[in-house]
């Protein structure tokens, strides 16, 4: 069996439709949109149909309320620093502590700059409590962001409602919607979400081009000042080709949404339940009843995620950990510490993300390693002892801190 | 994924000696759980030549900390405890075919497993006798505590000072920043301000003066051999070393030797040594390694 891809969370493959859509603008329409010949009299007319592809993906009012970026990073810097920029007396930003590194570090930053930065906790399954935030908005707050979806676990945030009560406190409201976009149907225009970001790669697109959703009338400052491009509001030329491209991608997005919340999670079902079957000690973080259709995010306990991804890769499985030996951190994913989730657990937690080009035969398949790799590791494990975890594990190996 | 040596990998799909030892009388567990990475290892001892009969480990770790757990025992199996005992870290990762900076604390660990076992058997108390922190250079693999400590103990205060004392910044320069927030932070608990352009506290001897003055040929390779002199005591200090092979214009070709040649951080130690000569002599040099050199002859012969 060919090599099984499951970190589609990560970055997906290109879809080869949308390849095919942004060659000639590689090879003919490679003129620059602002010219005036006819190697750039298609481009503009091939940015208009991409931008009314996105339009039509998220369901907002005007096809202008779209700005193309370079990516989903620079979506999210856009988004908060416009905020702050915009709103200069308003000292306090509302985001939850297990946003995505796009988000946190930007705010980590502003707070040196002396915001004050409400991170809202979550609950073990990943969940925020609404009334908390409530109390949190206030005049002082220049903008809330908050996710759509969690990257590592999949758990939906109940964005509509809160983008709601920020509207009725006055305050702004942004969402990282990256993992969330092609995935859950959406309707902005229904609801009063002001920004939202979202990055091709994560949709069969390329990488390197993203997208912020700004809503009419929503002030805004530009990070990017320079020419006329996106109506000033995102200088620099357009990305011509991966803009068409992800105009395609999101025109197949749409088409395959159903596919996505059935077939795919199906597939994603049947693994989570093979493998919490077949293997003990091993559970599903993040809110079970509440998560994008494609991810699960198991742990594994007393082993950890590295070596369980290099035993994954050795048998042509992908996929990724919360581990903090994967990302050379002193500490395990912060979604996994803000869940509470214990350190043993934690470091062998494993992310299976899927797409609409996986199928049940590559299900079967880690269905049929997982175990073998589990067990193997814990055979080297000093918390395990035979069958089962070493009788209170915690006591039984306490190591020196070195 | 990490950049892991074929040895690595060896060791991590085929560890040899795992488990713990059936009638171990030497223990040592050392690690963090909040890092992800801790290990047991078990040995059994010789009473009368108190040489390391078997050793066996228990990991819990990424695959560098199996793979230098697996090493560890093939290394010290047949030696005597003080023998066993002069492992350093460095031994295990050599053992490896080298470890990428950040997993370096995985064979640091191995080397305080053995060292709280051997304590263990010789009924001491084994204190581990350094904290780690988070990782900034990844260019020399010197962590917050280390560079903190150093701000300290030395009164250091600028990025420069940092780079003179610990090497820290001083290769790719990303985590100047970073150094700048260390800066920050310390001296704000002594009660000063951090200052980019404040005086150097350090003369170090290898600060030569930078020479306005376009350098002959002859000049510029006394000035090379000035800088690489005064670079040499930190190479050496690592078990390596360099030559200086030949100065074509603003091009130096160097031998990196000992414990530099095949390092994995030859380039990064490459790339120090090219910010440095050019700080110092204030005009662009670029450094290649010598083995670049016949490429370039054939060029011309071609």
């Amino acid at each position: 069996m060919a090599d099984i891809y499951l970190d589609n969370n990560a970055t997906t493959k290109v879809d080869p439709a949308v390849v095919d859509v942004m060659i000639p603008y590689f090879l003919e329409q490679y003129g620059n949109p602002s010219s005036i010949h006819k190697f750039a009299d298609g481009v503009a007319r091939g940015l208009k149909q991409a931008r009314q592809q996105v339009q039509a993906l998220i369901g907002c009012e005007h096809d202008s309320e779209i700005i193309f970026t370079s990516c989903g990073t620079e979506s999210n810097s856009t988004a908060i620093l416009s905020a702050v920029k915009a709103q200069p007396n308003k000292k306090e930003i509302i985001t939850t502590t297990v946003e995505h590194p796009a988000i946190l570090s930007v705010c980590d930053y502003l707070e040196k700059e002396g915001y004050t930065i409400h991170r809202m906790p979550v609950d073990k399954a990943g969940r925020l409590n609404l009334e908390s935030y409530k109390r949190l908005l206030s005049d002082q707050v220049a903008i809330v962001s908050v996710m759509w979806a969690n990257n590592e676990t999949g758990t939906i945030f109940p964005v509509a409602e809160m983008a709601e009560m920020a509207n009725a406190a006055g305050v702004m409201f942004h969402t990282d919607a990256v993992q969330a976009v092609g995935k859950i149907p959406m309707m902005l225009q229904d609801t009063k979400i002001d920004m939202l970001s979202l990055s091709g790669h994560k949709l069969h697109a390329p990488k390197g081009i993203g997208v912020l959703y700004l809503r009419r009338g929503t002030r805004y400052r530009p990070l990017l000042r320079g020419g006329h491009q996106e109506r000033g509001r995102r200088a620099g030329t357009e990305n011509s080709a991966s803009i068409v491209g992800l105009g395609k991608a999101c025109e197949l997005a749409l088409e395959f949404i159903e596919y996505e919340n059935t077939k795919v999670k199906a597939m994603r079902d049947r693994l989570e339940q093979g493998i919490t079957e077949q293997i003990g000690h091993c559970f599903v973080t993040g809110d079970m009843y509440n998560r994008l259709p494609n991810t699960t995010d198991i742990a594994f306990e007393y082993i950890e995620g590295e070596s369980i991804l290099m035993l994954l890769n050795k048998a042509g499985i992908a996929a990724s950990s919360g581990s903090a030996c994967t990302s050379g951190s002193l500490e395990p994913s912060h979604v996994m510490r803000a869940m509470d989730i214990p350190y043993t657990a934690a470091h062998g937690t494993i992310r299976f993300s899927f797409s609409r080009y996986n199928t049940m035969a590559e299900v079967d398949k880690v269905i049929e390693v997982m175990p073998g790799i589990v067990a193997t590791l814990r055979k080297l494990s000093p918390y395990w002892d035979g069958n089962g975890p070493v009788a209170d594990p915690e006591k039984a190996f306490a190591p020196t801190y070195a | 994924m990490w950049d892991y040596s074929d040895k690595v990998k060896e060791h991590f799909f085929n560890p040899k000696n795992a488990g713990a030892v059936v009638d171990a009388n030497a223990t040592g567990e050392v690690g963090s759980i909040s890092c992800g990475d801790a290990l047991r290892l078990t040995l059994k001892v010789d009473d009368n030549s108190e040489i390391i009969l078997e050793a066996g480990f228990q990991t819990f770790g990424c695959g560098s900390a199996i793979a230098s757990s697996s090493v560890l025992t093939e290394i010290i199996k047949g030696m005597t405890l003080d023998q066993a005992l002069k492992v350093t870290n460095q031994d295990i990762a050599d053992q490896l075919e080298g470890l990428p900076p950040e997993k370096m604390h995985c064979s640091v660990m191995g080397r305080e497993a053995l060292q709280a076992a051997i304590a263990n058997y010789r009924g001491e108390e084994w204190k581990d006798d350094h904290e780690e922190g988070a990782l900034i250079c990844k260019c020399f693999a010197i962590d917050a505590v280390m560079i903190e400590e150093m701000v300290w103990a030395n009164k250091l205060r600028t990025v420069e000072d940092v780079t003179n004392f610990t090497k820290a910044g001083g290769g790719c320069a990303a985590c100047h920043e970073d150094i700048e927030a260390i800066l920050e932070k310390v001296l704000a608990e002594k009660g000063e301000k951090f200052d980019p352009s404040a005086e150097s506290v350090s003369k170090p001897a290898e600060k030569i003066a930078a020479v306005k003055a376009p350098l002959t040929n002859l000049q510029r390779i006394k000035k090379i051999e000035q800088v690489l002199e005064s670079l040499r005591p930190s190479l050496m200090a690592d078990g390596g070393d360099v030559e200086l092979v030949e100065v074509i214009g603003n091009t130096a070709y160097v031998n990196m030797t000992g414990a530099c040649n095949g390092c994995q951080m030859a380039a990064m130690t490459i790339a120090g040594i090219q910010q440095r000569l050019m700080e110092v002599m204030g005009e662009f040099i670029k450094v290649v390694p010598a083995s670049e050199m016949k490429k370039l002859v054939n060029i011309e012969v071609a």
